[in-house]
């Protein structure tokens, strides 16, 4: 079997990523990730009529950047496996329909980045494809609207509330080419430990990435140091302070020495006034299919563990009283 | 078995929410107050002069002059929401906006200009009172009940 320990998957030909694409609206253009982004929109609206139009486009985009970039065309992708924050994921599917593509819509919240990765690395070690596009998107106006207050509402935020990232990223995943490659992957359980503030969303999600981790460590026999780099999706900076914590304390492992979180590398903290931290699927996928994406195709790191969080609650189920459930996604790319 | 569980998990909760409350930043309370005293009085010092003005230019008397006055308000408060800087005022000043009837157009114009999308019928007619809706409702509710104490009592 190609699955070691209980939850983690370990692909016999561990498949390529050949090729990101990442693109980003104005806020994220100026913070500190802008030299990896490969297109920045100067317009929260890129140019559409509405902020959902605005995502689809940009995820659109961030897809065909990507096919462009390894020379490939959407007919000769098999599966196209993309997911969003917006209610049915109307991003993914809208951004299907113009590629035409067979296409599988998933979800998990801000884990999709590692849930794409791992599902399609999955798919093709199985036998089933030769290249997967996996993709996602977050956009500040839309994730506002839908789960919080119209845009210009005018409020405080509080120092816990998380900024959503505006942009997209995609990859694609093969079983031959060249690239840093998936070796395994560790899928996460649903996790709630009774937080139901949603504008603290870094604190429901920190004890599923602490699951999450220290499964993949019990799994793989590995520890924190045969990473150069561990990175949570976006826990902010509270999230990430408690996952250290969280760790340390449960597994025993210590995470001091280089675990970041990506919602702490987009923006300029200094001079963007974004609380927490950033938030949303393209968090992670703007700083791991861009920036680090980057650092592994120069040799720069040799091995990332990206443990991706998602928070698995509705504005309908918060209302209603319920706990904010998490889960967490690990996937182990190495050059 | 399942009990056990849950007792165990309802353990672990709390001792989680324990910790995760050390770790959590207190909002800036008294900078947070005193900005919202400052904006909050300069918010009343305008709707005063809005008062006086209608007062002299009109020859009202203050509690007539007081309904143009309020309506001059919310009209600011629509049109700073319409310009897209009222939520950035409203981040600094907080409460010291949004709690004057400034906040109250805001609440009203801002949802209007997000469903504008969704059609007019669907959109702005129908969500315009998502966030104003429960101050509308709780706002008549409470007149009534005023209302029904006043006359009992006084009468």
């Amino acid at each position: 079997m190609k699955k070691v320990g209980s939850q983690t998957f370990k692909p016999q030909n561990p498949p390529y990523l050949i090729s990101t694409g990442v693109v980003a609206g104005p806020f994220e253009g100026r913070g500190i990730l802008n030299e990896y982004l490969d297109h920045v929109y100067d317009d929260l609206n890129a140019g559409q009529s509405s902020y959902e139009a605005a995502e689809k486009h940009m995820m659109l985009n961030a897809s065909l950047i990507c096919l462009n970039k390894a020379r490939k065309t959407p007919e000769e992708v098999d599966l196209f496996l993309a997911g969003d924050l917006l209610n049915q994921t109307i991003t993914s599917g809208f951004t299907a329909l113009e590629l035409a593509v067979p296409y599988l819509g998933i979800y998990g919240a801000c884990a999709t980045s590692a849930q794409g990765m791992g599902l399609g690395a999955l798919i093709l070690d199985g036998g089933y494809a030769s290249l997967i596009q996996t993709a996602t998107s977050s956009h500040y106006g839309s994730a506002e609207r839908q789960y919080r207050y119209p845009t210009e509402y005018g409020y405080q935020r509080r120092p816990t509330a998380q900024w959503t990232v505006t942009g997209a990223g995609s990859a694609l995943l093969a079983v031959e080419g060249k690239g840093p490659r998936i070796t395994l992957i560790t899928l996460g359980k649903v996790w709630d430990l009774g937080i139901k503030d949603p504008f603290n969303l870094g604190t429901a999600m920190a004890p599923a990435a602490c699951q999450t981790l220290i499964q993949h460590f019990a799994d793989t026999g590995r520890g924190p140091r045969d990473y150069d780099l561990i990175l949570t999706g976006d826990l902010g900076k509270i999230g990430g302070a408690l996952l250290v914590q969280l760790v340390e304390k449960e597994g025993g492992f210590n995470l001091r020495e280089n675990y970041n979180d990506c919602g702490m590398m987009i923006y300029d903290r200094e001079k963007q006034d974004v609380h927490g931290g950033a938030s949303g699927c393209a968090s992670s996928a703007l700083v791991v299919f861009g920036y680090i994406y980057r650092l592994l195709k120069e040799g720069r790191v040799k091995k990332v563990l990206l443990v991706a969080t998602g928070a698995l609650h509705s504005p309908t189920s918060f209302q209603q009283g319920e706990n904010i459930p998490a889960i967490a996604h690990g996937v182990s790319i190495e050059a | 078995m399942v009990n056990k569980k849950k007792k165990s998990l309802n353990q672990r909760q709390k001792k989680y929410q324990k910790m995760a409350k050390k770790e959590e930043p207190k909002p800036a309370y008294l900078s947070n107050a005193l900005r919202a005293f400052f904006f909050g009085g300069l918010v009343a010092i305008i709707g005063q002069i809005f008062t006086d003005f209608y007062r002299l230019t009109f020859d009202m008397d203050t509690q007539e002059a007081g309904n143009p006055a309020v309506a001059t308000m919310i009209f600011l408060g629509a049109m700073l929401t319409g310009l897209g800087v009222f939520d950035k005022i409203a981040r600094f000043a907080g409460a010291g906006v949004t709690v004057p009837v400034t906040g109250f157009a805001n609440s009203v114009a801002s949802a209007a200009l997000e469903y504008k999308k969704e059609g007019f019928v669907f959109g702005v007619g129908s969500k315009m009172f998502t966030l104003a809706g429960s101050v509308i409702t709780f706002g008549v509710v409470t007149a009534f009940i005023i209302g029904l104490i006043y006359a009992i009592f006084i009468f």
